[in-house]
């Protein structure tokens, strides 16, 4: 038998998959790249020209918004790495780091707008954390006038609100490439050179285990430059970010507005790509200066200093994060909660009694989406990493940056075209226009968190079930997701957290009809009530991480009775 | 099992989106008047669902929506969908770029909370279905003669191409335990004075939001050398002089605002949340009754009162309108005609609902309907029709958007 007649129809699995999850990506660019430059014959456009980029850098604010989002992007992907990995610097040697690191999947969980929206109201002058210390402390009996902190036209709450989500996810991607160096051994023969514990982290581990972290950063970077919902929420609104804008534009009446709006989602294209070429350029000269650092083999422990500094900042990161959920939290139980109250004046459940069963639609919105693409995602990734082992097929560096293609891609730059598809199909609106958007950027993530462990699996269980006469499918079912089953659940978790958490795709895969959590959480977080603002990020945050407590915790009930295989 | 299944259908996939951007949409919508008989179209709308897009920033609205919901549904059977919006120009852009993919039928958005500049756009676009409120036996209880706006929408004739459904006066919020009534600013000079004794404690949405741009065109209002010119549309020769108190007044008010007039709250009802948290001491609404509502359901404090500006505030109507595509007319004519019910509208213009004063005509309701009008027992916070005043008419909307551009190229920097 040769081998790809034993891989089965398992072989078609990857480009079934490939298809499905880049045909809206490309059919999304095109369709935003051609009225970039002039052509939407729908609406007039009929021939080629620079007129949309004249029009867009006519746009008043523009020339403010592009540096905003390069300023709040970059400086989020740089600070959130810098503390993640002096986290992992200081503490990964210790015996219990990696529960230490489970602590951060909550904050993992939780969608990036529940995290905005509870960071909004720590931050604000009249927020949580003024509260805390006035008027006793600060004198202030009414919050103050010039202290500008939520939507500072800077974009410093934009980067922390940022960093609130990133560095948990960084923090988790370093722990994940960890595995693959020997770390520990690495820490000890540098200690015994007589190496301060994390400068010894950063100049052994650190350069084995970059290469693995670098399309994680980039997909961060990228977030953090294009991001529109937590731009709504927290970044400056006059000018906004170039995201913001684009979006705005692209939900303008105005069809004039169509071309400057696409040629705006082009230009974040752009920007990414020069962003991460930059970033490329920028490790070749941190790698020759880190070179030149652990040549000069000096055992000072100024990089120890100022880890343990970035691990405060992350420490400090996750307790804000948590604390911006709590408060939002109060915020569905309060019936009113005044400056300079630090607790509601007054508790009251009529929020959610009011609200719980007109609730029930958005639930099961939400929850059948993710639950669907989270499964559909698992199993296609599945079949794609069977089909691998089945052909001992190993991975190459080209189909990795495939996966990560759609998170590395703007949203904003292939939605709209996408949306056009969808309307020509006559699928836009439809439920399962959006889980298809969904799919697009839940599948990367699950088979992203699923890929490592299933490669890292010793290929010998697999032999000697062959040998014992298994085929290929006891083989997958009876041995390898038996042996795989807390990775397999904890990605079908990402992959759900993931979908809950997606503004973007539903909104225009969704026509506006598909009300979901997030959709529901960004438009009541212009306004609208904090109270039930506070039911619905808490939900937000809730489904996901009852799911992912779940994938923790189920091997441990499924195999009770055989301790090795938790 | 066909494996090939899938790529050919992406394939195809492929072929239609380039298909589509190539395609031209030629057809051009044509308003044909709403022909058929009311029992036509109430047989037609039952089992259908009307996808109602609608601003959904105000709470009170979205529950009212609900309740209009459960209200077709037993008469009718037709289904209310409240679709939200962030902004009403979200579901305009939809019908526009389903007209640019060719989908002249079957649409996705039925009934649109709309006016103005919106229905301006709509209208001038021919995206709207109708005339359809002569088909609508409701109709014939709506005053057309005093309270005009129901008709002539932002000076715009509106021939019948949308249906009014509630009363909207702009009025400013003040907290009486904080700013003495005495020391209100009932004019817009006034206004930047009292700003200048408050600094940081005025602000207004951002003028993108329909109320933030009626902030500015109130003040215009004042301001102007003289308000006729605003009843007509604005054109390149007069907007700069019209305009140029205005900007001198608010170029000198700006820094003094909340931020130093740099950010801006989202909607009215993002500063009804500052001045609850007490950043800043005024908001505005379009609903007269917001001071009672909002202490009702403990968003504003019990001392909350509204004011207006001695001259008047400017007035308008709100309407729904129906897209020239919608799948669901008939059931959206339904739920039209549902708002101009007498029960439906003293609902809402109880202020335990909403507050709105009614689009009807008292005079053409019969007494028990009119009983349902009946003022509800002093409620805090609730303005009397005098304290209220006269309503001053929607100045053209070409006006409402030249400013909004104005101001961005002016202040977005």
């Amino acid at each position: 038998m040769d081998r790809v007649s034993r891989a089965g129809p398992i072989r078609w699995a990857p480009w079934i998959t490939i298809a499905l999850f880049m045909l809206p990506v490309l059919a999304g660019l095109v369709g935003t790249l051609l009225p970039a430059f002039g052509m939407l014959p729908a609406i007039g456009g009929r021939e080629w020209s620079l007129d949309p980029w004249r029009a867009l850098f006519e746009q008043p604010g523009v020339a403010t918004s592009i540096p905003l989002s390069v300023q709040t992007g970059l400086v989020a992907t740089v600070l959130s790495l810098a503390i993640a990995l002096s986290f992992c610097a200081l503490l990964s040697h210790r015996p219990r780091f990696a529960r230490l690191s489970a602590w951060v999947s909550p904050m993992l969980a939780a969608p990036h707008v529940a995290v905005a929206v509870g960071f909004a109201f720590m931050a604000a002058p009249s927020g949580w954390l003024v509260r805390l210390v006035s008027p006793w402390l600060t004198g202030w009996d009414r919050p103050p006038v010039d202290l500008v902190t939520v939507r500072d036209p800077e974009g410093v709450s934009m980067v922390v609100g940022l960093l609130l989500k990133e560095v948990p996810y960084l923090i988790l991607m370093t722990v994940a490439a960890l595995n693959q160096v020997p770390h520990r051994q690495l820490r000890l023969q540098t200690a015994a050179l007589g190496y301060r514990g994390a400068t010894g982290w950063f100049k052994a581990v650190l350069p084995m285990l970059y290469p693995q972290l670098r399309l994680p950063i980039f997909a961060v970077l990228a977030f953090s430059v294009s991001t529109v919902e937590v731009g709504l929420v927290l970044a400056p609104g006059n000018p906004p970010p170039l995201a913001v804008l684009a979006a705005r534009w692209f939900s303008d009446y105005d069809l004039a507005r169509y071309f400057p709006a696409s040629a705006a989602a082009v230009l974040q294209l752009l920007m990414v790509l020069l962003l991460v070429a930059a970033w490329y350029a920028a490790e070749r000269v941190v790698a020759r200066l880190g070179t030149w650092w652990c040549e000069r083999g000096h055992r000072g422990g100024a990089a120890d200093a100022l880890a343990t500094f970035g691990t405060s900042l992350a420490v400090l990161s996750i307790v804000l994060g948590v604390a911006s959920l709590v408060a939002m939290l109060l915020w569905s139980f309060a019936q009113t909660w005044r400056y300079p109250g630090v607790l509601p004046d007054r508790f009251s459940l009529s929020t959610w009694a009011t609200h719980a069963p007109r609730l029930v639609d958005t639930v099961v919105n939400t929850l059948s989406l993710a639950l669907f693409t989270a499964t559909v995602a698992l199993v296609l990734a599945i079949a794609c990493l069977e089909s691998e082992s089945r052909r001992h097929h190993p991975p190459t560096q080209r189909a990795l940056w495939l996966a990560y293609a759609p998170l590395l891609v703007p949203q904003i730059a292939f939605l709209y075209g996408f949306q056009v598809s969808l309307v020509t199909l006559g699928l836009d609106g439809r439920w399962i226009a959006v889980a298809w958007a969904h799919f697009v950027f839940v599948l990367p993530y699950v088979f992203l968190s699923l890929a490592d462990p299933w490669r890292a699996l010793d290929a010998r269980y697999a032999r000697s079930a062959a040998a014992l006469g298994a085929g290929p499918w006891p083989v997958l079912l009876r041995v390898r997701l038996p042996l795989l089953l807390r990775p397999t659940l904890v990605a079908f978790a990402i992959g759900f957290a993931v979908s809950v958490g997606l503004y973007l795709p539903t909104l225009f895969a969704g026509a506006g009809r598909m009300a979901t959590l997030t959709t529901e959480a960004v438009t009541l977080s212009s306004g609208a009530d904090r109270r039930i603002l506070g039911v619905f990020t808490f939900l937000q945050a809730a489904f996901p991480l009852a799911v992912y407590m779940a994938a923790i915790a189920i091997p441990g009930v499924v195999f009770r009775q055989k301790k090795g295989m938790v | 099992m066909n494996l090939s299944m899938p790529s050919r259908r992406a394939l195809s996939l492929a072929l239609c989106t380039l298909s589509a951007l190539a395609t031209v949409a030629a057809s051009t919508a044509h308003a044909a008047p709403e022909a058929r008989s009311w029992d036509e179209i109430t047989a037609k709308a039952r089992g259908q669902t009307v996808y109602w897009n609608a601003w959904a920033g105000d709470e009170r609205t979205n529950a009212f929506i609900a309740w209009a919901g459960e209200e077709v549904k037993k008469r009718h059977g037709v289904t209310i969908q409240h679709v939200k919006l962030k902004d009403t120009a979200e579901a305009v852009a939809r019908v526009v770029a389903e007209k640019s993919a060719g989908r002249n039928a079957g649409g996705s958005v039925d009934l649109i909370w709309i006016n103005g500049p919106n229905f301006l756009a709509m209208k001038d676009k021919g995206l709207l279905h109708g005339p359809f409120t002569q088909a609508m036996p409701n109709f014939k209880l709506v005053d057309t003669v005093n309270k005009r706006s129901t008709v002539i929408d932002f000076t715009v004739p509106v021939d019948g191409l949308e249906s009014p459904w509630r009363m909207a006066q702009l009025v400013y919020v003040y907290d009486s335990a904080r700013t003495k009534a005495t020391e209100l600013p009932r004019s817009v000079p006034a206004l930047l004075d009292w700003a200048r004794v408050h600094p940081g404690r005025l602000t207004h949405p951002t003028v993108r939001n329909f109320l933030g741009a009626t902030f500015l065109k109130q003040a215009l209002y004042e301001l102007a050398p003289s308000a006729e010119v605003l009843q007509s549309p604005a054109t390149d020769a007069n907007f700069t002089a019209v305009t140029a108190p205005l900007w001198a007044w608010y170029d000198a008010l700006r820094p003094q605002l909340w931020r130093q007039g740099k950010e801006f709250p989202e909607s009215g009802e993002a500063q009804r949340q500052l001045m609850n948290d007490g950043e800043v001491d005024i908001t505005l609404s379009f609903s007269p009754s917001v001071a009672a509502t909002s202490i009702a359901q403990k968003l504003l404090p019990p001392t909350a009162r509204v004011f207006v500006m001695a001259k008047g505030t400017i007035g308008n109507t709100s309407f729904v309108g129906i897209p020239y595509n919608a799948a669901n007319k008939e059931a959206a004519m339904v739920v039209a005609n549902f708002l101009l019910d007498p029960l439906a509208q003293a609902r809402q213009h109880d202020p335990n609902f909403l507050g709105d004063a009614t689009v009807l005509d008292m005079a053409k309701l019969s007494e028990e309907q009119r009983r349902l009008f009946a003022p509800k027992a002093g409620l805090p916070g609730m303005p009397t029709p005098q304290e209220l005043g006269a309503a001053l008419l929607e100045p053209h909307a070409s006006w409402m958007t030249r400013i909004i551009a104005e101001w961005e190229k002016r202040y977005s920097r």
